[in-house]
C-alpha cells in the first residue's frame, strides 16, 4: 500500500476553502461563520487526537485498551442518542435503552464479524476491531435515535388514541402496536436506502478510503458489502430492541399509558 | 359485595372518595368543570395511577388483569377516538339490535371514519363499548354531542342495558332534565367532596 502523504501545507490549502466559505457567510449575514469555524477546528483537533490514539493502540494489541476505548465510544453514542430526541425518558432510562440496544447489536455483531467472518488473529487486533466498531456504532446510533424519537413523538401526539384503545380492553401491546411498527420502520429506512443506491449514486466512504489507500477495488468492494450487511443487521436489531424497550417503558404494570415518565420537550 | 364499590379513591389532587353503586343502579355525577369528574372516571377504569380500592361484584381491580378490568368496567370518554380508516375495522362484532336502536344503519360499518358526524361517532363509540358486554359502565357526558332525539335513544338503550344486565352505571351529566329521567341517585362533585343532592 502506498499512500501519497498529505503535508500540513496541503491541508491548509483545503482550509482556505472553508475560510472563503466563512467570508461569504459573513457577507450574507448567515450568522453561521462562527459555528463553521468552530466546527472546522473541532474536526481538526478531534481527528488529530484520534489519529494519535489509534497509532498508540495499533502498536499495542491488548484487549484491555480495546475494551476501554469501546466503552468510551459506546457512552458517547448513548448520550448522542438522548441528545437527538425532542422528548425523552427521564432519569437513566433514556440513556440505558439506547446504550444497551447498541451494545447488544453493535458489539455482538462486530465480535461475530471479527471472529467468524474476517477470522483475524487475534480477533481483537485494534486495526480491524476499532474501525469496524466505529462504523457499526455510528450507523446503529442513527437508527436507534430515529426509532426512539419517532416512538415517543407519535405516542405523545396520539395519546388519546392509545388510551381509547386501552379503554376498549386492548392490551398495551395492541394499543401501541401500530406506532411501534412505524417507529422500527423509520429507523430502518436509511440503511435500506443506502444499500439501494450504493455504488450507483454514492461510493461509500469506507470503500473510497480503502481505494485511496491503495487496496485493489475488487477487495475494497467485498469489505464494503460485508459492512453494509453488518450495519443493516446491527441497525435492525438495535432499533427493534430500543423501540421495544421504549414501548414497554411507556406503560406501567397496570398497563396504563405513563407519559409522565417523559421529560418535558426542550 | 355486589355492585361497584369505590373506597378511599385518591388520584393526584382529588379524593379520597367513597361511593357504592348497587347492581342496576344509575348514579349521576355533576359539578363544575375542572373538579375532576373525568379524572375520577379514568381512575375507576384504572387508566391513571391512584390510591384506594375499586371492586366490582367483590372482584378487586388490582387483582384483575388490566384489559379484563377495562372490558368489564367500561369507560366511554366524552370524545371518541378512531384509529383505522373504516368504521367496521374497529369492531369484532356488535349487536344489530343496539345498532338499530341508536338510529344507525348497518351500512355504516363500510363507511370511512372521516365521513362521520360527531354525533354518529359518539353513538358508534357507545356501540363499540357495549360490544364487550361490560358489567358496569362509566359514562362521561355520553350525550353531549347529540340532538334531542338521539339523546333519548341513547338514554333508553342504556337504561335497558342497565336493567337487563343488572349493571351499575356512573354517569357524568350537566343536564338537570336528563338527570331527572335517568338518575336513581345524584351527587355533586364540588370542592373535592361528593355531596348527595
Amino acid at each position: 500500500m502506498n499512500v501519497i502523504p498529505l503535508s500540513a501545507y496541503d491541508l491548509s490549502l483545503a482550509a482556505l476553502l472553508v475560510g472563503a466559505l466563512a467570508l461569504v457567510a459573513v457577507r450574507m449575514r448567515l450568522k453561521l461563520a462562527a459555528q463553521l469555524i468552530v466546527a472546522a477546528i473541532r474536526t481538526t483537533v478531534q481527528l488529530l487526537l484520534i489519529g494519535l490514539i489509534l497509532k498508540f493502540l495499533f502498536a499495542r494489541v491488548n484487549p484491555a485498551y480495546l475494551a476501554f476505548i469501546s466503552l468510551v465510544m459506546l457512552t458517547v453514542a448513548g448520550w448522542e442518542i438522548m441528545r437527538r430526541q425532542k422528548r425523552r425518558f427521564s432519569g437513566w432510562w433514556g440513556f440505558c435503552m439506547g446504550s444497551s440496544s447498541m451494545f447488544i447489536s453493535s458489539f455482538v455483531i462486530t465480535v461475530l464479524a471479527l471472529i467468524v467472518i474476517i477470522d483475524n488473529h487475534p480477533w481483537y487486533e485494534p486495526r480491524y476491531a476499532i474501525p469496524l466498531l466505529g462504523m457499526m456504532l455510528g450507523n446503529t446510533m442513527n437508527g436507534i435515535a430515529l426509532g426512539l424519537d419517532r416512538l415517543i413523538a407519535t405516542t405523545w401526539d396520539q395519546r388519546d388514541v392509545v388510551e381509547a384503545r386501552l379503554m376498549i380492553g386492548e392490551s398495551w401491546r395492541q394499543a401501541i402496536g401500530d406506532i411501534r411498527r412505524e417507529s422500527i420502520r423509520s429507523g430502518l429506512i436509511p440503511i435500506i436506502n443506502a444499500m439501494t443506491v450504493a455504488g450507483l449514486v454514492s461510493l461509500p466512504g469506507m470503500m473510497t478510503g480503502q481505494i485511496l489507500g491503495g487496496s485493489p477495488p475488487e477487495e475494497a468492494v467485498k469489505y464494503q458489502i460485508l459492512i453494509m450487511f453488518l450495519i443493516a443487521a446491527g441497525t435492525g436489531f438495535g432499533t427493534f430492541s430500543a423501540v421495544s424497550m421504549g414501548a414497554r417503558r411507556l406503560f406501567d404494570r397496570r398497563q396504563r399509558l405513563r407519559l409522565d415518565r417523559l421529560k418535558p420537550a426542550k | 359485595m355486589r355492585g361497584l364499590n369505590i373506597a378511599g379513591l385518591e388520584v393526584r389532587h382529588i379524593g379520597p372518595f367513597d361511593l357504592a353503586i348497587a347492581p342496576g343502579e344509575c348514579v349521576v355525577l355533576t359539578g363544575p368543570s375542572g373538579t375532576g369528574k373525568s379524572l375520577l372516571l379514568r381512575s375507576v377504569a384504572d387508566l391513571v395511577p391512584h390510591r384506594g380500592q375499586v371492586c366490582l361484584n367483590g372482584r378487586n381491580c388490582d387483582q384483575t388483569p388490566p384489559p379484563d378490568w377495562r372490558k368489564t368496567v367500561a369507560l366511554l370518554p366524552s370524545e371518541s377516538r378512531w384509529w383505522h380508516d373504516r368504521v367496521g375495522e374497529h369492531f369484532h362484532g356488535y349487536d344489530r339490535g343496539q345498532l338499530t336502536r341508536l338510529g344507525l344503519d348497518p351500512s355504516v360499518m363500510d363507511w370511512e371514519v372521516r365521513r362521520l358526524s360527531s354525533g354518529e361517532k359518539q353513538r358508534l363509540a357507545l356501540l363499540r363499548l357495549l360490544s364487550n358486554q361490560p358489567a358496569a359502565l362509566l359514562l362521561d357526558e355520553p350525550t353531549a354531542n347529540l340532538d334531542r332525539e338521539n339523546t333519548r335513544k341513547v338514554e333508553s338503550l342504556l337504561m335497558d342495558y342497565k336493567t337487563a344486565r343488572n349493571a351499575p352505571l356512573l354517569w357524568v351529566s350537566h343536564d338537570a332534565e336528563q338527570s331527572d329521567r335517568i338518575a336513581d341517585r345524584r351527587f355533586l362533585l364540588h370542592e373535592n367532596r361528593l355531596t348527595p343532592i
